[in-house]
Protein backbone atom coordinates (compact mmCIF):
# COMPACT_ATOMS: atom_id res chain seq x y z
CA UNK A 1 0.00 0.00 0.00
CA UNK A 2 1.53 3.18 -0.76
CA UNK A 3 0.44 6.39 1.61
CA UNK A 4 -0.79 9.63 0.44
CA UNK A 5 1.12 12.34 1.28
CA UNK A 6 4.43 10.52 1.76
CA UNK A 7 7.99 11.41 -0.08
CA UNK A 8 9.61 7.95 -1.48
CA UNK A 9 12.45 8.34 1.67
CA UNK A 10 9.25 8.79 4.20
CA UNK A 11 7.82 5.18 2.66
CA UNK A 12 10.96 3.58 3.06
CA UNK A 13 11.14 4.88 7.08
CA UNK A 14 7.84 3.45 7.32
CA UNK A 15 8.82 0.14 5.75
CA UNK A 16 12.43 -0.06 7.99
CA UNK A 17 9.82 1.28 11.38
CA UNK A 18 7.15 -1.50 10.77
CA UNK A 19 10.52 -4.09 10.33
CA UNK A 20 11.85 -2.96 13.44
CA UNK A 21 14.97 -0.84 12.83
CA UNK A 22 15.41 0.86 15.80
CA UNK A 23 17.21 4.40 13.65
CA UNK A 24 13.96 4.67 11.69
CA UNK A 25 11.88 4.75 14.93
CA UNK A 26 14.09 7.43 16.17
CA UNK A 27 13.50 9.55 13.19
CA UNK A 28 9.77 9.32 12.93
CA UNK A 29 9.60 10.48 16.56
CA UNK A 30 11.71 13.23 15.99
CA UNK A 31 9.22 14.23 12.72
CA UNK A 32 5.89 13.39 14.73
CA UNK A 33 7.07 15.39 18.41
CA UNK A 34 7.77 18.71 16.28
CA UNK A 35 4.84 18.00 14.04
CA UNK A 36 6.42 18.66 10.84
CA UNK A 37 4.71 18.60 7.72
CA UNK A 38 5.46 14.18 7.64
CA UNK A 39 4.25 13.04 10.81
CA UNK A 40 0.55 12.96 9.88
CA UNK A 41 1.25 10.51 6.73
CA UNK A 42 3.74 8.84 9.12
CA UNK A 43 1.32 8.05 11.72
CA UNK A 44 -1.25 6.85 9.05
CA UNK A 45 0.95 5.01 7.32
CA UNK A 46 1.66 2.60 10.91
CA UNK A 47 -1.80 3.09 12.34
CA UNK A 48 -2.64 -0.35 11.29
CA UNK A 49 0.11 -2.29 12.96
CA UNK A 50 -0.43 -0.80 16.41
CA UNK A 51 -2.59 -2.40 19.47
CA UNK A 52 -0.36 -5.13 20.13
CA UNK A 53 1.80 -3.18 22.81
CA UNK A 54 1.06 -3.39 26.35
CA UNK A 55 1.42 0.34 27.13
CA UNK A 56 2.41 1.49 30.98
CA UNK A 57 1.91 4.70 32.33
CA UNK A 58 3.88 5.45 35.41
CA UNK A 59 2.75 8.81 37.60
CA UNK A 60 2.95 10.29 40.57
CA UNK A 61 4.53 13.01 43.01
CA UNK A 62 8.06 14.02 42.21
CA UNK A 63 11.07 11.64 43.66
CA UNK A 64 8.59 8.91 44.01
CA UNK A 65 10.96 6.61 42.59
CA UNK A 66 9.28 6.30 38.89
CA UNK A 67 12.49 5.76 36.76
CA UNK A 68 13.77 3.89 39.20
CA UNK A 69 10.71 1.31 38.97
CA UNK A 70 11.23 1.83 35.04
CA UNK A 71 14.27 0.45 35.34
CA UNK A 72 13.60 -2.30 37.50
CA UNK A 73 10.45 -3.09 35.40
CA UNK A 74 12.76 -3.24 32.08
CA UNK A 75 15.05 -5.68 33.94
CA UNK A 76 11.41 -8.18 34.39
CA UNK A 77 10.69 -7.82 31.48
CA UNK A 78 14.05 -8.56 29.92
CA UNK A 79 14.22 -11.99 31.94
CA UNK A 80 10.77 -12.46 30.14
CA UNK A 81 12.07 -12.09 26.63
CA UNK A 82 10.58 -8.95 26.31
CA UNK A 83 11.69 -5.74 24.60
CA UNK A 84 11.09 -2.76 26.39
CA UNK A 85 10.81 0.87 24.54
CA UNK A 86 10.48 3.69 27.44
CA UNK A 87 8.79 6.86 26.82
CA UNK A 88 10.15 9.35 29.88
CA UNK A 89 8.89 12.61 29.92
CA UNK A 90 10.77 15.90 31.79
CA UNK A 91 9.21 19.46 32.49
CA UNK A 92 10.69 21.89 29.69
CA UNK A 93 11.68 25.07 31.62
CA UNK A 94 8.65 27.70 31.86
CA UNK A 95 11.32 30.81 31.41
CA UNK A 96 13.69 29.47 28.46
CA UNK A 97 11.96 26.59 27.08
CA UNK A 98 15.15 24.53 27.97
CA UNK A 99 15.11 21.35 29.28
CA UNK A 100 17.39 18.62 31.45
CA UNK A 101 16.44 14.94 30.51
CA UNK A 102 17.48 12.92 33.40
CA UNK A 103 15.33 9.95 33.83
CA UNK A 104 17.74 8.34 31.78
CA UNK A 105 20.26 8.43 34.39
CA UNK A 106 18.29 5.66 36.59
CA UNK A 107 17.99 3.09 33.92
CA UNK A 108 21.64 2.79 32.86
CA UNK A 109 22.24 -0.10 33.45
CA UNK A 110 20.12 -1.57 30.23
CA UNK A 111 21.20 1.47 28.28
CA UNK A 112 23.44 -1.05 26.23
CA UNK A 113 20.98 -3.55 25.76
CA UNK A 114 19.33 -3.55 21.96
CA UNK A 115 16.27 -4.93 23.51
CA UNK A 116 15.45 -1.79 25.27
CA UNK A 117 14.72 1.69 23.20
CA UNK A 118 14.44 4.81 25.75
CA UNK A 119 13.58 7.90 24.26
CA UNK A 120 13.44 11.41 26.45
CA UNK A 121 11.13 14.04 25.74
CA UNK A 122 10.66 17.61 27.23
CA UNK A 123 7.13 18.85 28.42
CA UNK A 124 7.61 21.81 25.91
CA UNK A 125 5.08 23.80 28.11
CA UNK A 126 2.24 20.72 28.38
CA UNK A 127 0.56 20.11 31.48
CA UNK A 128 -1.10 16.77 32.52
CA UNK A 129 2.19 15.42 32.87
CA UNK A 130 2.88 14.42 29.24
CA UNK A 131 4.60 16.35 25.93
CA UNK A 132 1.38 17.33 23.80
CA UNK A 133 2.34 14.78 21.25
CA UNK A 134 3.08 11.74 23.74
CA UNK A 135 0.17 9.32 22.49
CA UNK A 136 1.35 10.01 18.71
CA UNK A 137 4.98 8.82 19.86
CA UNK A 138 3.55 5.81 21.80
CA UNK A 139 1.32 4.88 18.53
CA UNK A 140 4.80 4.89 16.70
CA UNK A 141 6.87 2.35 19.09
CA UNK A 142 3.66 0.53 18.99
CA UNK A 143 3.78 -0.21 15.81
CA UNK A 144 7.36 -0.60 15.64
CA UNK A 145 7.01 -3.60 17.33
CA UNK A 146 7.66 -2.99 21.17
CA UNK A 147 6.39 -5.70 23.22
CA UNK A 148 6.40 -3.79 26.85
CA UNK A 149 5.50 0.52 26.86
CA UNK A 150 6.83 2.42 29.41
CA UNK A 151 5.64 5.52 29.75
CA UNK A 152 6.98 8.00 32.63
CA UNK A 153 5.44 10.99 33.15
CA UNK A 154 6.48 14.57 35.55
CA UNK A 155 5.90 14.49 38.71
CA UNK A 156 2.50 15.88 38.32
CA UNK A 157 0.60 15.66 41.27
CA UNK A 158 -2.07 17.39 39.19
CA UNK A 159 -5.64 16.62 38.76
CA UNK A 160 -4.87 17.12 34.57
CA UNK A 161 -3.54 13.46 34.41
CA UNK A 162 -3.45 12.45 30.54
CA UNK A 163 -1.58 9.35 30.94
CA UNK A 164 -5.19 7.98 31.48
CA UNK A 165 -5.99 8.44 28.32
CA UNK A 166 -2.66 7.13 26.47
CA UNK A 167 -1.39 3.95 28.28
CA UNK A 168 -3.80 1.00 29.11
CA UNK A 169 -2.64 0.22 32.09
CA UNK A 170 -2.24 3.22 34.93
CA UNK A 171 0.57 2.92 37.91
CA UNK A 172 0.57 5.76 40.28
CA UNK A 173 3.52 5.51 42.59
CA UNK A 174 3.52 6.75 46.28
CA UNK A 175 6.18 6.64 48.43
CA UNK A 176 6.51 7.19 52.38
CA UNK A 177 8.37 10.38 53.38
CA UNK A 178 6.90 12.68 50.72
CA UNK A 179 5.33 14.74 53.12
CA UNK A 180 1.77 14.36 53.34
CA UNK A 181 1.08 11.35 51.13
CA UNK A 182 -2.31 11.79 51.23
CA UNK A 183 -1.79 15.59 49.37
CA UNK A 184 1.30 14.11 47.54
CA UNK A 185 -1.86 11.51 45.98
CA UNK A 186 -4.19 13.82 44.59
CA UNK A 187 -7.44 13.20 44.19
CA UNK A 188 -7.66 12.49 40.76
CA UNK A 189 -4.50 11.19 40.37
CA UNK A 190 -6.16 8.25 42.12
CA UNK A 191 -9.23 7.65 40.25
CA UNK A 192 -7.38 6.93 37.00
CA UNK A 193 -5.63 4.09 38.91
CA UNK A 194 -5.07 0.51 37.83
CA UNK A 195 -2.72 -0.10 40.24
CA UNK A 196 -1.32 1.64 43.30
CA UNK A 197 2.22 1.11 44.22
CA UNK A 198 4.16 2.41 47.06
CA UNK A 199 7.46 2.30 46.58
CA UNK A 200 10.45 2.38 49.15
CA UNK A 201 9.15 -0.27 50.80
CA UNK A 202 12.35 -0.63 52.79
CA UNK A 203 11.77 2.95 54.14
CA UNK A 204 9.44 3.29 58.10
CA UNK A 205 6.70 4.30 57.64
CA UNK A 206 5.51 2.41 54.14
CA UNK A 207 3.28 0.30 55.97
CA UNK A 208 1.37 3.29 57.10
CA UNK A 209 1.51 4.85 53.88
CA UNK A 210 -0.30 1.75 52.24
CA UNK A 211 -3.17 1.66 54.87
CA UNK A 212 -4.00 5.30 54.42
CA UNK A 213 -4.05 4.72 50.38
CA UNK A 214 -6.55 1.62 50.64
CA UNK A 215 -8.47 3.70 53.58
CA UNK A 216 -8.59 6.28 51.15
CA UNK A 217 -9.96 3.61 48.47
CA UNK A 218 -12.74 2.76 50.64
CA UNK A 219 -13.98 5.92 51.14
CA UNK A 220 -13.95 6.28 47.18
CA UNK A 221 -17.25 4.78 44.85
CA UNK A 222 -17.58 1.14 45.01
CA UNK A 223 -15.44 -0.57 42.70
CA UNK A 224 -12.60 1.26 44.02
CA UNK A 225 -11.35 -0.78 46.79
CA UNK A 226 -10.55 -3.14 44.13
CA UNK A 227 -7.50 -1.54 42.86
CA UNK A 228 -4.68 -3.46 43.88
CA UNK A 229 -2.26 -1.55 46.79
CA UNK A 230 1.08 -3.53 46.39
CA UNK A 231 4.86 -2.27 48.15
CA UNK A 232 7.80 -2.35 46.12
CA UNK A 233 11.50 -1.19 46.44
CA UNK A 234 13.05 -0.46 43.05
CA UNK A 235 16.12 -0.43 44.11
CA UNK A 236 16.38 -3.87 44.76
CA UNK A 237 13.17 -4.90 42.23
CA UNK A 238 11.44 -6.21 45.87
CA UNK A 239 7.89 -6.71 44.85
CA UNK A 240 8.31 -6.45 40.99
CA UNK A 241 7.40 -9.66 40.39
CA UNK A 242 4.18 -9.31 42.05
CA UNK A 243 3.78 -6.46 40.42
CA UNK A 244 4.26 -7.68 36.51
CA UNK A 245 1.93 -10.56 37.32
CA UNK A 246 -0.47 -7.84 38.25
CA UNK A 247 -0.18 -6.06 35.18
CA UNK A 248 -0.37 -8.99 33.10
CA UNK A 249 -3.90 -9.92 34.64
CA UNK A 250 -5.26 -6.16 34.06
CA UNK A 251 -3.49 -6.65 30.31
CA UNK A 252 -5.63 -9.59 30.19
CA UNK A 253 -8.83 -8.35 30.68
CA UNK A 254 -8.21 -5.19 28.53
CA UNK A 255 -7.48 -7.54 25.32
CA UNK A 256 -10.21 -8.09 22.89
CA UNK A 257 -11.08 -11.45 21.04
CA UNK A 258 -8.11 -10.60 18.35
CA UNK A 259 -5.88 -10.12 21.05
CA UNK A 260 -5.64 -6.26 20.08
CA UNK A 261 -5.66 -3.89 22.69
CA UNK A 262 -9.03 -0.94 22.18
CA UNK A 263 -7.11 2.30 21.08
CA UNK A 264 -9.91 4.29 20.92
CA UNK A 265 -9.21 6.50 23.61
CA UNK A 266 -5.64 7.00 22.77
CA UNK A 267 -7.06 7.77 18.99
CA UNK A 268 -9.82 10.33 21.08
CA UNK A 269 -6.51 12.70 22.67
CA UNK A 270 -4.90 11.94 19.59
CA UNK A 271 -7.62 14.04 17.92
CA UNK A 272 -8.45 15.72 20.46
CA UNK A 273 -4.87 17.38 20.21
CA UNK A 274 -4.81 17.49 16.41
CA UNK A 275 -8.18 19.57 16.43
CA UNK A 276 -6.57 21.87 19.12
CA UNK A 277 -3.85 22.34 17.05
CA UNK A 278 -5.33 22.99 13.97
CA UNK A 279 -7.62 25.24 15.35
CA UNK A 280 -4.58 27.39 17.36
CA UNK A 281 -3.14 27.81 13.12
CA UNK A 282 -6.02 28.61 11.50
CA UNK A 283 -7.06 31.06 14.07
CA UNK A 284 -3.14 32.95 14.51
CA UNK A 285 -3.03 32.42 10.53
CA UNK A 286 -6.23 32.95 8.76
CA UNK A 287 -7.08 36.37 7.49
CA UNK A 288 -10.72 35.68 7.49
CA UNK A 289 -13.93 38.06 8.14
CA UNK A 290 -15.93 35.89 10.14
CA UNK A 291 -13.45 35.62 12.65
CA UNK A 292 -12.37 39.77 12.43
CA UNK A 293 -15.93 39.81 13.10
CA UNK A 294 -15.60 37.54 16.06
CA UNK A 295 -12.74 39.36 17.36
CA UNK A 296 -14.94 43.05 17.22
CA UNK A 297 -17.48 40.93 19.25
CA UNK A 298 -15.10 39.99 21.73
CA UNK A 299 -13.52 42.95 22.17
CA UNK A 300 -17.00 44.86 22.57
CA UNK A 301 -17.96 42.39 25.30
CA UNK A 302 -21.07 41.36 22.60
CA UNK A 303 -20.12 37.67 23.16
CA UNK A 304 -17.66 35.59 24.78
CA UNK A 305 -14.82 33.28 24.37
CA UNK A 306 -16.93 30.18 24.92
CA UNK A 307 -19.25 30.89 22.75
CA UNK A 308 -17.03 32.41 20.17
CA UNK A 309 -15.04 29.03 20.13
CA UNK A 310 -17.96 27.18 19.61
CA UNK A 311 -18.83 29.08 16.55
CA UNK A 312 -15.58 29.07 15.32
CA UNK A 313 -16.23 25.17 15.67
CA UNK A 314 -18.90 25.13 13.91
CA UNK A 315 -18.41 27.29 11.03
CA UNK A 316 -21.19 27.54 8.79
CA UNK A 317 -23.56 30.61 9.23
CA UNK A 318 -21.64 33.77 9.99
CA UNK A 319 -19.71 32.96 13.01
CA UNK A 320 -20.87 36.35 14.42
CA UNK A 321 -24.31 35.20 13.99
CA UNK A 322 -23.63 32.38 15.56
CA UNK A 323 -21.91 33.83 18.54
CA UNK A 324 -25.04 36.12 18.49
CA UNK A 325 -27.57 33.35 19.29
CA UNK A 326 -25.69 31.68 21.50
CA UNK A 327 -25.04 34.52 23.77
CA UNK A 328 -28.70 35.37 23.78
CA UNK A 329 -29.52 31.45 25.09
CA UNK A 330 -27.21 32.09 27.68
CA UNK A 331 -28.25 35.38 29.05
CA UNK A 332 -31.58 33.94 28.65
CA UNK A 333 -33.68 36.59 27.91
CA UNK B 1 21.68 34.03 18.15
CA UNK B 2 19.22 31.51 16.90
CA UNK B 3 18.33 32.94 13.88
CA UNK B 4 22.19 32.32 12.98
CA UNK B 5 21.45 29.32 14.07
CA UNK B 6 19.01 28.25 11.69
CA UNK B 7 17.76 25.69 13.81
CA UNK B 8 14.33 23.88 12.71
CA UNK B 9 13.49 22.84 16.13
CA UNK B 10 14.30 22.92 19.59
CA UNK B 11 18.03 21.87 19.90
CA UNK B 12 18.79 18.12 21.31
CA UNK B 13 21.94 18.01 22.83
CA UNK B 14 23.36 14.74 24.60
CA UNK B 15 26.28 15.50 27.21
CA UNK B 16 28.07 12.82 28.86
CA UNK B 17 31.15 11.52 29.91
CA UNK B 18 33.01 8.05 28.49
CA UNK B 19 35.76 6.70 30.01
CA UNK B 20 37.14 5.95 33.67
CA UNK B 21 37.11 9.63 35.21
CA UNK B 22 33.73 10.19 37.55
CA UNK B 23 33.83 14.12 37.87
CA UNK B 24 30.94 15.50 36.24
CA UNK B 25 30.50 18.41 37.70
CA UNK B 26 31.82 20.54 34.36
CA UNK B 27 29.20 18.77 32.52
CA UNK B 28 26.32 19.39 34.99
CA UNK B 29 27.70 23.48 34.42
CA UNK B 30 27.47 23.30 30.86
CA UNK B 31 24.32 21.00 30.99
CA UNK B 32 22.48 23.60 33.16
CA UNK B 33 23.78 26.38 30.38
CA UNK B 34 22.34 24.66 27.63
CA UNK B 35 18.64 24.06 29.32
CA UNK B 36 18.94 27.90 30.06
CA UNK B 37 19.54 29.23 26.59
CA UNK B 38 16.47 27.06 25.37
CA UNK B 39 18.08 23.68 24.07
CA UNK B 40 17.05 20.35 25.30
CA UNK B 41 19.85 18.60 26.99
CA UNK B 42 19.59 14.26 27.98
CA UNK B 43 21.89 13.92 30.23
CA UNK B 44 23.63 10.53 31.11
CA UNK B 45 25.61 9.16 34.28
CA UNK B 46 29.03 9.23 34.00
CA UNK B 47 31.28 5.91 32.49
CA UNK B 48 29.47 5.45 29.56
CA UNK B 49 31.07 2.74 26.98
CA UNK B 50 31.57 3.82 23.60
CA UNK B 51 28.61 1.90 21.76
CA UNK B 52 26.85 2.61 24.66
CA UNK B 53 27.14 6.56 23.64
CA UNK B 54 26.27 5.91 19.98
CA UNK B 55 23.12 3.86 20.90
CA UNK B 56 22.47 6.71 22.87
CA UNK B 57 22.24 9.45 20.68
CA UNK B 58 20.40 7.33 17.86
CA UNK B 59 17.72 6.71 20.31
CA UNK B 60 17.07 10.04 21.14
CA UNK B 61 18.15 11.64 17.89
CA UNK B 62 20.01 14.14 19.11
CA UNK B 63 22.25 16.92 17.09
CA UNK B 64 25.09 17.50 19.37
CA UNK B 65 27.13 15.06 21.68
CA UNK B 66 28.86 17.31 24.13
CA UNK B 67 31.59 14.99 25.77
CA UNK B 68 33.54 16.42 28.99
CA UNK B 69 36.54 14.64 29.50
CA UNK B 70 39.08 15.65 32.57
CA UNK B 71 41.71 13.21 32.43
CA UNK B 72 42.71 11.39 29.24
CA UNK B 73 39.16 10.27 28.04
CA UNK B 74 39.85 12.56 25.24
CA UNK B 75 41.54 9.85 23.63
CA UNK B 76 38.60 7.97 23.70
CA UNK B 77 37.10 10.36 21.17
CA UNK B 78 38.07 9.22 17.75
CA UNK B 79 36.68 5.59 18.64
CA UNK B 80 33.70 7.41 19.68
CA UNK B 81 34.01 9.13 16.08
CA UNK B 82 34.20 5.70 14.45
CA UNK B 83 30.95 4.10 16.03
CA UNK B 84 29.25 7.06 15.18
CA UNK B 85 30.28 6.31 11.31
CA UNK B 86 29.21 2.55 11.90
CA UNK B 87 25.77 3.56 13.11
CA UNK B 88 25.14 6.31 10.08
CA UNK B 89 25.32 8.98 12.79
CA UNK B 90 27.35 11.09 10.55
CA UNK B 91 25.59 13.91 10.87
CA UNK B 92 25.46 14.19 14.83
CA UNK B 93 28.35 17.28 15.46
CA UNK B 94 30.68 15.93 18.24
CA UNK B 95 32.11 18.85 20.56
CA UNK B 96 35.14 18.19 23.53
CA UNK B 97 35.26 20.00 26.80
CA UNK B 98 37.72 19.82 29.01
CA UNK B 99 41.40 19.38 29.60
CA UNK B 100 42.75 18.75 26.32
CA UNK B 101 46.64 19.23 25.42
CA UNK B 102 47.42 21.92 22.63
CA UNK B 103 49.48 18.83 20.76
CA UNK B 104 46.75 16.36 21.06
CA UNK B 105 43.38 18.74 20.08
CA UNK B 106 44.48 18.14 16.13
CA UNK B 107 44.19 14.55 16.47
CA UNK B 108 40.44 14.99 17.90
CA UNK B 109 40.11 17.67 14.89
CA UNK B 110 40.95 15.64 12.11
CA UNK B 111 38.63 12.65 13.81
CA UNK B 112 35.99 14.73 12.68
CA UNK B 113 35.21 16.31 16.27
CA UNK B 114 33.60 20.24 15.59
CA UNK B 115 35.20 21.91 18.24
CA UNK B 116 37.49 21.34 21.35
CA UNK B 117 36.61 23.80 24.45
CA UNK B 118 39.44 24.25 26.90
CA UNK B 119 38.89 25.02 30.76
CA UNK B 120 38.10 28.73 31.05
CA UNK B 121 35.93 29.22 27.68
CA UNK B 122 33.19 31.87 27.55
CA UNK B 123 30.09 29.98 28.54
CA UNK B 124 28.12 31.82 26.05
CA UNK B 125 31.00 30.81 23.30
CA UNK B 126 30.15 27.24 24.22
CA UNK B 127 26.29 27.95 24.20
CA UNK B 128 26.31 29.58 20.46
CA UNK B 129 28.66 27.25 19.04
CA UNK B 130 26.26 24.41 20.21
CA UNK B 131 23.25 26.02 18.96
CA UNK B 132 24.93 26.36 15.43
CA UNK B 133 26.45 23.26 14.97
CA UNK B 134 23.11 21.91 15.85
CA UNK B 135 21.52 23.67 13.26
CA UNK B 136 23.79 22.23 10.65
CA UNK B 137 22.81 18.57 11.78
CA UNK B 138 19.35 19.52 11.48
CA UNK B 139 19.37 20.51 8.13
CA UNK B 140 21.46 17.74 6.99
CA UNK B 141 20.27 16.22 3.82
CA UNK B 142 20.89 12.78 5.48
CA UNK B 143 18.07 13.49 7.70
CA UNK B 144 15.14 14.95 5.06
CA UNK B 145 12.43 13.00 4.25
N1 LIG C 1 15.29 3.61 49.65
C1 LIG C 1 14.78 3.59 48.42
N2 LIG C 1 15.11 4.57 47.56
C2 LIG C 1 14.57 4.53 46.32
C3 LIG C 1 13.70 3.52 45.91
N3 LIG C 1 13.32 3.75 44.65
C4 LIG C 1 13.94 4.90 44.27
N4 LIG C 1 14.70 5.38 45.28
C5 LIG C 1 15.52 6.58 45.28
O1 LIG C 1 14.68 7.73 45.21
C6 LIG C 1 15.29 8.77 44.48
C7 LIG C 1 14.38 9.27 43.37
O2 LIG C 1 14.20 8.23 42.43
P1 LIG C 1 13.73 8.49 40.93
O3 LIG C 1 13.55 7.15 40.32
O4 LIG C 1 14.63 9.44 40.25
O5 LIG C 1 12.33 9.20 41.21
P2 LIG C 1 11.33 9.83 40.12
O6 LIG C 1 9.95 9.61 40.65
O7 LIG C 1 11.62 9.28 38.78
O8 LIG C 1 11.68 11.37 40.19
P3 LIG C 1 11.34 12.51 39.12
O9 LIG C 1 11.52 11.96 37.74
O10 LIG C 1 12.28 13.60 39.46
O11 LIG C 1 9.89 12.90 39.39
C8 LIG C 1 16.60 8.21 43.97
O12 LIG C 1 17.63 8.61 44.82
C9 LIG C 1 16.40 6.72 44.04
O13 LIG C 1 17.60 6.00 44.22
C10 LIG C 1 13.38 2.48 46.85
O14 LIG C 1 12.61 1.54 46.60
N5 LIG C 1 13.94 2.58 48.09
MG1 LIG D 1 12.13 10.28 36.98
Amino acid sequence: MTTAGLSEAGQRLVEKILEGQPAALSRAMTEVENETGHAAALLAAVQKATGRAVTIGITGPPGAGKSTLVNALIGEYRQAGKTVGVIAVDPSSPLSGGAILGDRIRMAEHSHDPGVFVRSFASRGHLGGLSRTAGRVIDLMDAAGWDIILIETVGAGQSEVEVADIAAIKLVVSAPGLGDDIQAIKAGILEIADILVVNKCDQPLAEQTKRSLKAMLKLKQSGSQDIPVLGTVATTSEGLAELVSEIALQDEKQRRGDNLVDRKPRIRRNLAEAVGQLAKDRLRQNQSADIDALIVALESGETDYLAAAEAVLDGGQTNREIAATRLEKKTGS
Amino acid sequence: MNSEANLTRPAKVLVTKIGLDGHDRGSRIVAAALRDAGLEVVYTAPWQEIPTVAKLAMEEDVDVIGVSSLATDHLLVPKLMKELHKAGLDYVKVIVGGIVPDNEEQDLLDAGVARVFHPGSDMADIVGTVQMLAGEAQNDTARQL
